[in-house]
This record gives C-alpha cells, sequence and structure tokens, in this order.
C-alpha cells in the first residue's frame, strides 16, 4: 500500500460505507424475498426485457434530474437535481481523477473522496487542469443546492410548497451531517490548497484567503470523514434512504410489479421510496380545505415506518388520489392506506346477521342477451333523478338494455374494499361477476364511477365492457343516436375523483357531450387537478363541517364564473353539492342535461 | 315619505296578531306583506293541530279584530332596504316607496323545506311523493287524488318525519316541532277521507309537547288504526306500476322494511323564509341558518340587538301557531312600552 494514501481519518468514511452497503443489502434482499408470488413472476418475466433499458433511463431522469419535480417548480427540481445529480457526478469524476491521477482505476476506494489531502501537487496526470476545474465547479452545483434546501428548511413558499414536513431526531442528525459534508468539504479543500496550491477557482480563492491563519489541516479533514460516516449510518433509518430505494421502486415498477390487496416486500419498497418532499401535503383537500394537516401521506408514510401509525391517519384520507397524482416518486399512497385498512373480522356482524342472503337482490335471471347491461349503483338508486334521464336516453337511442340493479341489486363491493373489508368485499364481487356474465350482454353502463372504478380496475374475471355512462352516451351521439339540442346555458363540469385520476381518466367524453349541450366553462381546477367534493365514501371519520369546508372549496371553483348548472357524473358528488346550494346555480348529473335539452 | 308608529313585515298570523294588538292601542300601523294576500303559511293550511280548528277562522278573527282607521296594509311588497335615519328606521319597498317609523317588527316566517333537496325521496321525480302542503291542499278539496288509479286494491299511505329536520346532511340539525303532531292530524283527516285504506307513519322519535297533542296521537292509534314505525326511510323507488317502494328499518323489531305506496307524504321541516334571510342579514342580526336572533332568549326574547327593531313569530325560530300568536301579543307589548317612552 501507498503509505502516503492513508491517514486514519479515512476510517469512519469507511466504517459508514460498509456499515451503509450491509443495511442496503440486507433491506432489498429482504424486501425483494418479501415479493408476492404474481410479483416475482413479474419480476422473473420482463427481468431481460426493453423495460430493464426504460428504468435505467427513468432512473437517470427521476432520481438524477428529478424532472417531475423540475416540472411542478423550477427552484424546487434545482435543489433535488444539483444534489442529486451533482454529487453523483461528484463521486464519479473524482474516481475518475483519482484514477488518472494514481493510474489504477482499483486504487483506495478513499482515494476520490479524499483527494486533495493525497494529491502531491507535484505529480503531472492527464487532464490535470480539467479536473480540478470540474471538481470545483461540481462542489459549486451541490453547495448552490444545499444553500436552497437551507433556505426552504425556512422559507418553504420559495420552492411553491406551503407546508415543509417535519422531522424526526434521526432525520435531524443525517440532515445536519449532510449539510455539514460539502461545506466541511469545501473548507477542508481549500485549507490543503492555501499550503499546496493544488485548489481550482472555489478552493484556490478560498484557501488563499484562510492561508494567513495558519488553520490546522487534519481536524476539518477527521470532521467531513466523521460526517460522511454519521449520515451513512443514519441514511437508512430516515427519509434519505429514498435517495437508493427510489431505484429499486424504479426497477419493479416498470417489471409491472403492483401494488396488492395484501401488504408485500413491493409496500415495503414504496414506503421506503417516500422522499418526504411534502408535495402531497399542499394537494391534499383535507389540509387546503378542513385545516387537517398531520395526515397526509408523506405523515402516513413516516408514522408506519416509524411504527406509530394510528387509526385515525389511516383512516382520515378521502382516497381521491390528489397526492397520488401529485407525487413525484409515484408513491400508490392511497393503496397502501387501504392495505393497512384491512379488517380481519366484521366487527358489527351480529347486527346484520337477520338479513337474508335470498332478500339481497337478485343474481340470477339471465335467460335473456340484450346489448346492453345498465347498473345504476347504490347511489344512484339515491338520486333517481340520475335512473330516470338513463332510462330516457336508453329509450331515445332505442338501445336494447337491462336495468340489471333495478330491484336494488348487491354493491359494488368498492366501499368495503375502500374500508377494509376485503372478504366481504370479494363476496359481493363474486356474485356481481356471476350476474353480468350470465347475461352474455357486450356492455355495462354505469353511471355511478364508483362502481365503473370498481368494475374496470378490481372485478378480474368480467366478460364485458365497461362504460361509464358519460363514455356510453358520447358514444351514441357520436354514433347519430342521440340528439344533443345546443343552448344557450353555461356548464360548469365537476370531475369526478373517482375517473379523473390513476389510470381511469375519463376528460374528454363528458366534455365533448356538454360542448355539444350548450357552453362549458374553463376552471382552475380540472381534469386530474379537479378537487374532491369531500363525501368521498373513502374517509368515515370526518365531521359533517369538516366535509362542508372540503365541499365549498369544490364549490368555489365551480360557481366561480356563474354558470347556469354545474354538472357532474357521479351520483354523489351531485348529492354533496345538491345540499350545499341555497341559490345558485342547479346541480345536474350530466345525464339530466342530455334530458333536458 | 309616510311616517307610522309601527312598522310590520311581514302579513302572516304573527304580523296580523301584532297588527291587532297594536292598532287597537291606538297606534298608527302599517303592515308589508310580499303576497298578494295577507294570511301568510295560515292560507296554506287546512285545519290546525291538534283541535282541527279550519286556519280560516283564526286569519278571519285577526282580519276582523284589526282596527282599520289605525291599520295601512300594503299586499305584493317586499322589503328592499332598511336602515336608521336619525332617530327613526327607514323602511324602503319593491315599489320604492320609502317609510318611516320609530319601530319595525320583523314577523317575515318560514318556508317549509325544499323536499327536491333529499333526492333520494324523489320528490318531483315520482307523482307519489308529495309534500305535507300538498296534501293539505288535497284535504282542503274533501279528496285525497292517487297518481294511479286502482279500484280493487286497499289504499296505502306513508307518512315521512324529519324531512330537512334533525338531518346532519342536509344542514338542518334543529327539530321543526310541528311535524310530528301534522303527521298525526293529516293521518287521520286521510283516513277520515279514505277509510279503507292503511296509513304509516315513519318517525326517528315521536314530540308530542303540546297540550292535547299525546291524547291526538293516541287516538290515531285506537281509532283510525294508523300504524307508527320507528325508523328512518332510506330511499324510494318506483314500481313497475308506477306506484313507490319505500326502503327502510324498523328499528324496534332490528328489520329492515321495504313496502309499497300509493301516496308517500313528506313531512317537510321549517326554513327561514327568503324574506327573513334577507332582513336579517340586511340587519345583520342572523344565526348561521339565516333566522332572526333576538336579544335574549329568556327576558328579551322580541327585541333585537337594534334599538326599534322587534320580533316574533317563526323568522326567530319554529313555532306553532298558538306559541306564534303568543310571541306576536308579547312583541305588542315591548312595542307599546317602547313607543311611550318616546
Amino acid at each position: 500500500m501507498d503509505t502516503t494514501m492513508y491517514n486514519p481519518f479515512v476510517m469512519p468514511f469507511a466504517f459508514g460505507v460498509v456499515i451503509l452497503f450491509l443495511n442496503l443489502i440486507i433491506s432489498f434482499v429482504t424486501w425483494l424475498y418479501n415479493l408476492s408470488k404474481t410479483q416475482r413472476k413479474q419480476v422473473g418475466r420482463h427481468i431481460i426485457s426493453w423495460r430493464t433499458l426504460a428504468a435505467i433511463w427513468e432512473c437517470l431522469r427521476e432520481c438524477l434530474l428529478h424532472r417531475n419535480i423540475f416540472k411542478r417548480n423550477p427552484v424546487l427540481g434545482y435543489m433535488h437535481c444539483s444534489l442529486a445529480f451533482g454529487w453523483s457526478l461528484l463521486i464519479i469524476v473524482g474516481k475518475f481523477e483519482a484514477s488518472t491521477y494514481s493510474g489504477s482505476f482499483f486504487t483506495n476506494p478513499w482515494l476520490a473522496i479524499f483527494f486533495r489531502y493525497f494529491e502531491d501537487p507535484s505529480r503531472i496526470f492527464p487532464h490535470k487542469e480539467l479536473f480540478t476545474f470540474l471538481m470545483d465547479f461540481l462542489l459549486a452545483v451541490v453547495l448552490s443546492g444545499l444553500l436552497l434546501a437551507v433556505i426552504k428548511r425556512f422559507y418553504s413558499r420559495l420552492m411553491g410548497l406551503k407546508k415543509a414536513t417535519r422531522h424526526t431526531p434521526s432525520d435531524r442528525i443525517a440532515l445536519i451531517s449532510l449539510w455539514c459534508i460539502f461545506p466541511l468539504r469545501l473548507v477542508a479543500e481549500s485549507l490543503v490548497a492555501g499550503y499546496r496550491n493544488n485548489g481550482g477557482f472555489l478552493t484556490q480563492s478560498l484557501g488563499n484567503l484562510l492561508a494567513p491563519f495558519n488553520l490546522p489541516i487534519d481536524p476539518i479533514w477527521w470532521a467531513y470523514s466523521i460526517a460522511l460516516c454519521l449520515f451513512f449510518i443514519f441514511m437508512p433509518f430516515t427519509r434519505y434512504m429514498h435517495i437508493f430505494t427510489e431505484i429499486l421502486l424504479i426497477f419493479l415498477r416498470k417489471w409491472g410489479v403492483v401494488e396488492e390487496d395484501k401488504k408485500t416486500g413491493y409496500t415495503d419498497v414504496e414506503l421506503a421510496a417516500c422522499s418526504r418532499c411534502g408535495i402531497c401535503i399542499d394537494v391534499c383537500p383535507l389540509n387546503t380545505a378542513a385545516k387537517i394537516n398531520d395526515t397526509q401521506s408523506v405523515y402516513f408514510i413516516r408514522d408506519i415506518r416509524d411504527n406509530v401509525i394510528s387509526h385515525r391517519i389511516i383512516n382520515d384520507c378521502l382516497l381521491c388520489n390528489r397526492c397520488v397524482e401529485a407525487c413525484p416518486v409515484g408513491i400508490k399512497s392511497t393503496k397502501i392506506r387501504q392495505i393497512y385498512r384491512e379488517k380481519k373480522s366484521f366487527e358489527n356482524k351480529q347486527y346484520y346477521d337477520y338479513l337474508n342472503p335470498a332478500a339481497t337482490g337478485s343474481t340470477t335471471s339471465g335467460n335473456k342477451s340484450p346489448k346492453v347491461l345498465y347498473f345504476a349503483g347504490c347511489m344512484s338508486h339515491l338520486t333517481p333523478g340520475i335512473i330516470d334521464s338513463m332510462k330516457k336516453i336508453f329509450k331515445a337511442a332505442g338501445e336494447d338494455f337491462v336495468f340489471v340493479d333495478e330491484d336494488k341489486n348487491i354493491c359494488c363491493g368498492r366501499p368495503l374494499r375502500q374500508q377494509g373489508f376485503l372478504d366481504q368485499a370479494n363476496t359481493l364481487m363474486a356474485k356481481n361477476v356471476q350476474l353480468f356474465n350470465s347475461y352474455n350482454a357486450e356492455i355495462l353502463v354505469t353511471s355511478c364511477p364508483i362502481c365503473y372504478n370498481s368494475f374496470k380496475t378490481e372485478y378480474k374475471d368480467l366478460n364485458i365492457k365497461v362504460m361509464h355512462h358519460t363514455q356510453y352516451i358520447n358514444m351514441l351521439i357520436e354514433e347519430g343516436r342521440l340528439q344533443v339540442n345546443h343552448s344557450d346555458k353555461t356548464f360548469a363540469y365537476h370531475d369526478p375523483c373517482e375517473i379523473s385520476r390513476e389510470e381511469n381518466r375519463i376528460f374528454e367524453e363528458p366534455r365533448n357531450i356538454l360542448r355539444a349541450a350548450g357552453t362549458l366553462l374553463p376552471l382552475t381546477n380540472e381534469k386530474a387537478d379537479a378537487l374532491c367534493c369531500g363525501s368521498s365514501l373513502g374517509n368515515t371519520v370526518l365531521s359533517t363541517e369538516q366535509i362542508e369546508d372540503i365541499r365549498n372549496q369544490a364549490m368555489d371553483v365551480l360557481t366561480k364564473d356563474n354558470p347556469d348548472y354545474i354538472v357532474t357524473s357521479c351520483p354523489l358528488c351531485k348529492k354533496t353539492f345538491k345540499k350545499g346550494l341555497r341559490n345558485g346555480p342547479e346541480v345536474k348529473d350530466i345525464a339530466e342535461i342530455i334530458i333536458m335539452g | 315619505m309616510e311616517k307610522f308608529d309601527i312598522i310590520i313585515i311581514g302579513g302572516g298570523p304573527a304580523g296580523l296578531n301584532a297588527a291587532m294588538r297594536l292598532s287597537n292601542m291606538n297606534y298608527k300601523t302599517l303592515v308589508l306583506e310580499k303576497e298578494k294576500v295577507i294570511g301568510g303559511k295560515l292560507n296554506q293550511w287546512d285545519k290546525l293541530f291538534p283541535d282541527f280548528t279550519p286556519a280560516i277562522d283564526v286569519l278571519k278573527y285577526l282580519t276582523e279584530n284589526i282596527k282599520q282607521e289605525n291599520t295601512q296594509i300594503s299586499t305584493s311588497t317586499s322589503v328592499t332596504k332598511i336602515d336608521k335615519s336619525d332617530n327613526l328606521w327607514k323602511v324602503t319597498d319593491s315599489n320604492n316607496n320609502e317609510y318611516l317609523a320609530d319601530a319595525v317588527l320583523i314577523t317575515t316566517g318560514f318556508d317549509v323545506f325544499d323536499a327536491r333537496r333529499k333526492e333520494e325521496y324523489g320528490y318531483g321525480i315520482y307523482p307519489c311523493v308529495i309534500t305535507s302542503v300538498d296534501l293539505e291542499k288535497m284535504l282542503e278539496t274533501g279528496t285525497i287524488n292517487f297518481p294511479i288509479e286502482t279500484s280493487d286494491r286497499r289504499r296505502r299511505i306513508a307518512f315521512i318525519q324529519c324531512v330537512g329536520s334533525r338531518d346532519e346532511k342536509s344542514g338542518n340539525h334543529f327539530c321543526s316541532r310541528n311535524c310530528c303532531i301534522c303527521a298525526v292530524k293529516q293521518a287521520i283527516e286521510v283516513k277520515e277521507v279514505v277509510p279503507d285504506s292503511d296509513v304509516y307513519c315513519f318517525y326517528m322519535d315521536l314530540r308530542m309537547f303540546g297540550q292535547h297533542y299525546e291524547e291526538l296521537y293516541r287516538r290515531s292509534q285506537q281509532e283510525f288504526n294508523v300504524n307508527f314505525v320507528r325508523g328512518r326511510v332510506s330511499e324510494i323507488a318506483p314500481t313497475f306500476d308506477n306506484r313507490v317502494v319505500l326502503k327502510a328499518e324498523d328499528t324496534l323489531l332490528s328489520r329492515p322494511v321495504k313496502m309499497t305506496f300509493d301516496l308517500v307524504v313528506l313531512m317537510v321541516g321549517m326554513n327561514p323564509s327568503e324574506g327573513t334571510k334577507t332582513l336579517s342579514s340586511l340587519l345583520d342580526i342572523n344565526d348561521e341558518y339565516g333566522y332572526v336572533v333576538s336579544q335574549d332568549e329568556h327576558v328579551a326574547d322580541n327585541l333585537t340587538n337594534k334599538a326599534g327593531v322587534f320580533v316574533a313569530g317563526t323568522c326567530k325560530r319554529q313555532l306553532t301557531v298558538p306559541e306564534t300568536m303568543k310571541d306576536a301579543d308579547s312583541a305588542a307589548i315591548e312595542i307599546a312600552n317602547f313607543l311611550n317612552r318616546r
């Protein structure tokens, strides 16, 4: 070993790195081991395919450049990019510099990290000046990002964030050591440069300033190494674990792994991939309208990781998916919430024992084969105006249809699923599948986005095309089977959560219909950015007052330009808005608008 | 600009009773009524509980006993502006007439809850679903019009209590106080008109607080066979023959109930009227529903926080007709005292 390339201060760093990698290996192996059978199959099927290349590309884009955060706010994006991309380049360029210097790629691993200390300034190696400049430049970039991070801690509004996340003690140690690493590196390298004149534009200038004070060099390098060590040791127990986990998450996701009904290793990966950026806090209607600011995805995930998760935090969520839509890492936190809501026993079972199973809707009448099945769902049954209009639409289009739950069929199962009653939901789903398939119909039309989402994403063995009534009505209009009269009325359209986020995005069909029927007003929050009406079946812990606050927030958006009608395509949203209106525009379902014109 | 001792806004039972008392005490009184005729909700009701007094008799008594030479009544007139001018109140009406008065009495009353807001009951969608106000109009004519004709079947009629009252979801937390006994009265009347029928009343709990209410409730069961079912109705849906099927839970039997009816009567609750909401907010004396807030419910219930502005009747809270009359009496005394001090 070249003795000039060793000093005891490298030991904390080396120790930290070893601990870090041991930790990472244990975590990654545990997570992968805990994947479900189907998830492992997915990985096996796609590991050798273009998906892996796509994952690498996405890692570069998201983990290093943080494109999604850039899109949201350029300053916040620059902060993440300069820290992540800057630091990794610092490591890579530093490694090249050290290898070029020593003439071997397999040199002491710490040489790159502490290069300026061990460098003999008299030794000449290729591109020496370029390396020196690059390393200083990268350090400057990282420091600028760090400066922004410090500012963000105290003035989060600068980054477009109204709230910054709160920290745990281990977070704080990791954060402080992270903040110290680069300033210490700057001072350490500058001190060396002051004595040996081997610095770049940044370190040499600072070095020259510090030189007259004759400061000792070694203690600063010790501090630098210890800061690295502390960060590496605490990192796996803090939010910074996301740095490595996100890479694994991107690969697993590209390979087709999805969150399942029960907890798997993939759930742990998603939980650990949360960077606690806090973007979900600002988009959450509970925060913006009802002043509830301890239950958002970031806190939910943090509390699970810290093992202090409470019943209320798990349940106080509208499952509106606005946070999932905004999450730069793409964590399906609402799905994880449903996993944590799972109830092993039906607490209220005794109260329903008297119910006669035979009385819960018909499930066997399938002797004719209509073209269309209409499923109104429980909520449409509470808003009979919608059912009435749908019947008239079917009649006007001359459709061959069966109203499959006319006599109040069983529920689609989604409300139970959202509350964690998986077995009960599955029983209902199986009955429904049996019923729908028995008709041999072509299309299943539902006027409820909750049922639609359920049929579309949770029903696996359904041999029928599922359509939301907006899609179906739009199809009728396009086929010329339904005439819509254009009126001079103005509409504000409310996108229901269940069909405006994640994989179910029904935006154009309702808008086409409304443009045909009148004038559609633009809104400040629409499509994937639409606000929740507040009455979500996903949240059973909100008080009426809180629901009203959330509803009013959504209504403010809708009534801003004084439309003649607030139009929605969800019976639940319709009911909610109707309750909130005294003297204002009327609230109508899109089917009612068609019938009215 | 004409000057009065007192301007009464609202010509229903409270306003007319106060006008009667004050005009007989020789105060120069003006009554402003937004409708074409005076009488307010007395015009919408056939008979009053609990003793089946015709509402028209009450109205007749009031109009006959108002001292004409002291009273001016202006119908089809609503108030658009009210403000203090020196020591007097200046009231501007919808015809841009301006009046001055020493005191103003607000008796703008209530409106019934708009049953269409509870869409699950299908009011305005199914012809079989009507409100208690609609039923009262039928009772006035002496016949019950069932939307679906039949000759061979016993008729079934349901009353649903607390539509828009004690209902957190519709935003009305309060009890409307009149509906429980009113349904009992109407159920008896329906049985008198259609003896060959079954009448069911779905309730949360029955609040028979007034004199003779409990007796009437007992009579409705013993003499008229009215059935009372404890449980809120969750939804109403049409049947193949255009009647309606009602879903509820009988909470005494712990059993779900599904029944078909020829007629469903929604006992709509009481909300502050539009006039009440406008005036209470113009004067900044409104509560969260838009009711007028009196100065002190216990000792100054006819006064408001605005000197010279008085209040009586159902623009303040939910009251029965006799309670409204007595409230107007006490308002007249408060006003007379106020005017005498001037």
